[in-house]
């Protein structure tokens, strides 16, 4: 009995996590090799020809989000670091109330947010609207509908989840080595590029992993402030999967999608080990 | 900054701190600066709720009123997907809490074979991109034949939440002395009695923790949400569906009244923290 005891504890979440997390990939691959439509029903031919043909259609789209997942995740690690960084050395007691300050926006819906960005950045809007009126900007300038926007937007919803981590490998470094550094006739800089900094490499690395996947995966930030120049991957999968019922091509997709991401992630993995992204999920 | 530090000649230590006070304090305006940029469009969110706009797009500000708060209920069907994220998002908390605890103990208190590939599984959950998982699990409800709708809603907050909720208690245990059950086991106690008086009141804060968390995520969440209701409808889906056509002042104010239940539950979770330690 006690030896099954931690057997029997993981089963029920074990069971849920196996059966909707990892047997839905192995239907996503089965569905991708289908032939067929929504009225009369999909056969599966296992033509894999569907993944050539969405790969060249779609090359576009899939290049253009790993581009802004790349762009955005950088711009994030730039904004996040110094806050972080200022949190964890000088926010002496007030540490958990300036989390607290990074994480309440999250209590609105990510959707309600990205349409007040919209609001904000309209043409006519709040932020264009005076600055229009006042000539300082020219009257046919927009800022919705362009790629700033859809980084913009993707920089702003996925910040938080590039702090945190940062933050609590920081948190660690423990400021007697900074001195002991400082002792050792390291100047400021020099303590901080050789101690502090690889010390908190680890919690860089864990967000970005957790910002650049679900940034490239996204489609609500292009598609409320993007155009269709703006179009990321995610928008066609979703539109393929939810309006035109294209199940093969969009499962295609999905699962090229996940095949290399889970490449990278794993490849994080094993190469990192998964204890600063659990660790940063725990906070 | 470095050049100061490079003189090392008379008194640098005065100096040295002189410059990175400066320093601090462009870094401490700056972090306001960013918390500034992250509160932008909640402040957007709470004002608009008052615009005394005269058509369905709340874009523009046409003057202070307090009517919508009145109209709330104007639209019966956000009323009804407000209902179904309230709903959703209990249910899939009681679940997640309930399973996820026992995976928290499990891999706090014991060590055992699989442990490592459990580990393994819920940091996938946690890294997969949310768009992945609902489109395999879509995948999978179109050829089993399982109508989308409520349940599968459920089945799939479950999901992402329970590595979240496993985690948080999973801490918790961790930092539990094992000497205070083996006292109360010295004391006669059976392992029923131990676990209800002794190793659940000291794990709690840590079950309350990940459950706050399950609904907040729960309650959130659109891109699962999307690829798994069918028919279905929740708050931040109405939004989606109504950024085409203008999202109306009551919308505004939901998401301010779950904004302001957030920041309650956040102060009032702060607080009974720092009374513990």
């Amino acid at each position: 009995m006690k030896r099954l005891a931690p057997y029997l504890l993981i089963l029920p979440g074990g069971l849920w996590l196996v059966i909707f997390l990892v047997v839905p990939m192995v239907f996503m691959a089965s569905v991708s090799t289908q032939q067929g439509d929504v009225v009369n029903g999909f056969v599966q031919t296992f033509d894999f020809s569907v993944y050539g043909d969405a790969l060249a259609q779609y090359q576009t789209q899939f290049l253009r989000s790993a581009g802004y997942g790349l762009v955005a995740t950088v711009i994030s690690v730039a904004l996040a670091y110094p806050m972080a960084y200022w949190i964890a050395f000088k926010g002496g007691s007030r540490k958990s109330t300036y989390l607290l300050l990074v994480l309440l926006p999250f209590f609105v819906s990510f959707v309600l947010r990205t349409v007040s960005w919209k609001f904000l950045l309209a043409d006519d809007g709040m932020l264009l609207g005076p600055l229009k009126a006042t000539g300082l900007v020219p009257g046919d300038f927009h800022v919705l509908q362009t790629t700033v926007a859809v980084i913009g937007g993707l920089v702003y919803n996925y910040l938080p989840f590039m702090i945190l981590p940062i933050y609590v490998a920081l948190e660690r470094v423990d400021p007697r080595v900074v001195e002991a550094a400082q002792d050792l006739y390291a100047a400021r800089r020099q303590a901080f590029t050789k101690v502090v900094l690889p010390l908190s490499l680890p919690g860089v690395f864990a967000g970005v992993l957790m910002t650049f996947v679900p940034m490239t995966a996204d489609y609500v930030n292009a598609g409320i402030l993007g155009g269709p120049e703006n179009t990321m991957i995610g928008n066609i999968i979703q539109t393929q999967y939810l309006v035109n019922n294209d199940y093969p091509t969009a499962a295609a997709l999905s699962f090229t999608l996940m095949a290399a991401m889970l490449v990278g992630i794993f490849a994080y993995a094993k190469a990192l080990g998964t204890e600063n992204v659990l660790e940063a999920a725990a906070r | 900054m470095s050049t100061m530090t490079s003189q090392k000649t008379t008194a640098p230590a005065t100096r040295v701190r002189g410059g990175s006070r400066f320093g601090d304090r462009v870094l401490k305006a700056y972090v306001w600066l960013i918390i500034a940029w992250l509160f932008l469009p909640i402040a957007v969110m709470i004002v608009f709720g008052f615009n005394d706009t005269q058509s369905k797009s709340n874009v523009t500000w046409q003057g202070f009123t307090f009517k919508w708060w009145g109209l709330l209920g104007d639209y019966p069907e956000l009323t009804l997907a407000v209902e179904n994220s309230l709903k959703i998002a209990v249910l899939s908390t009681v679940i997640t809490t309930v399973i996820g605890t026992l995976m928290g103990l499990a891999l706090g208190r014991y060590r055992f074979r699989g442990q490592g590939a459990t580990n393994l599984v819920m940091f996938a959950a946690i890294a997969s991109p949310e768009l992945v998982m609902g489109a395999s699990l879509l995948s999978l409800f179109i050829s089993s034949g399982v109508q989308t709708g409520f349940v599968t809603v459920v089945v799939a907050h479950v999901l992402f939440s329970l590595s979240f909720v496993a985690i948080t208690v999973r801490a918790r245990v961790i930092g539990l002395d094992p000497s205070i059950e083996e006292a109360a086991r010295d004391l006669g106690a059976s392992t029923w009695v131990t676990f209800w008086r002794v190793t659940f009141p000291m794990i709690l804060p840590g079950v309350v923790a990940g459950a706050l968390l399950a609904f907040a995520l729960s309650i959130d969440d659109f891109v699962i949400t999307q690829f798994t209701s069918g028919a279905t409808q929740t708050f931040p889906l109405w939004i989606w569906g109504a950024t085409r056509i203008g999202v109306p002042p009551q919308v505004n104010i939901i998401g301010t009244l779950i904004f302001a239940i957030g920041v309650a539950i956040a102060v009032f979770n702060t607080v009974i923290s720092r009374r513990r330690t």
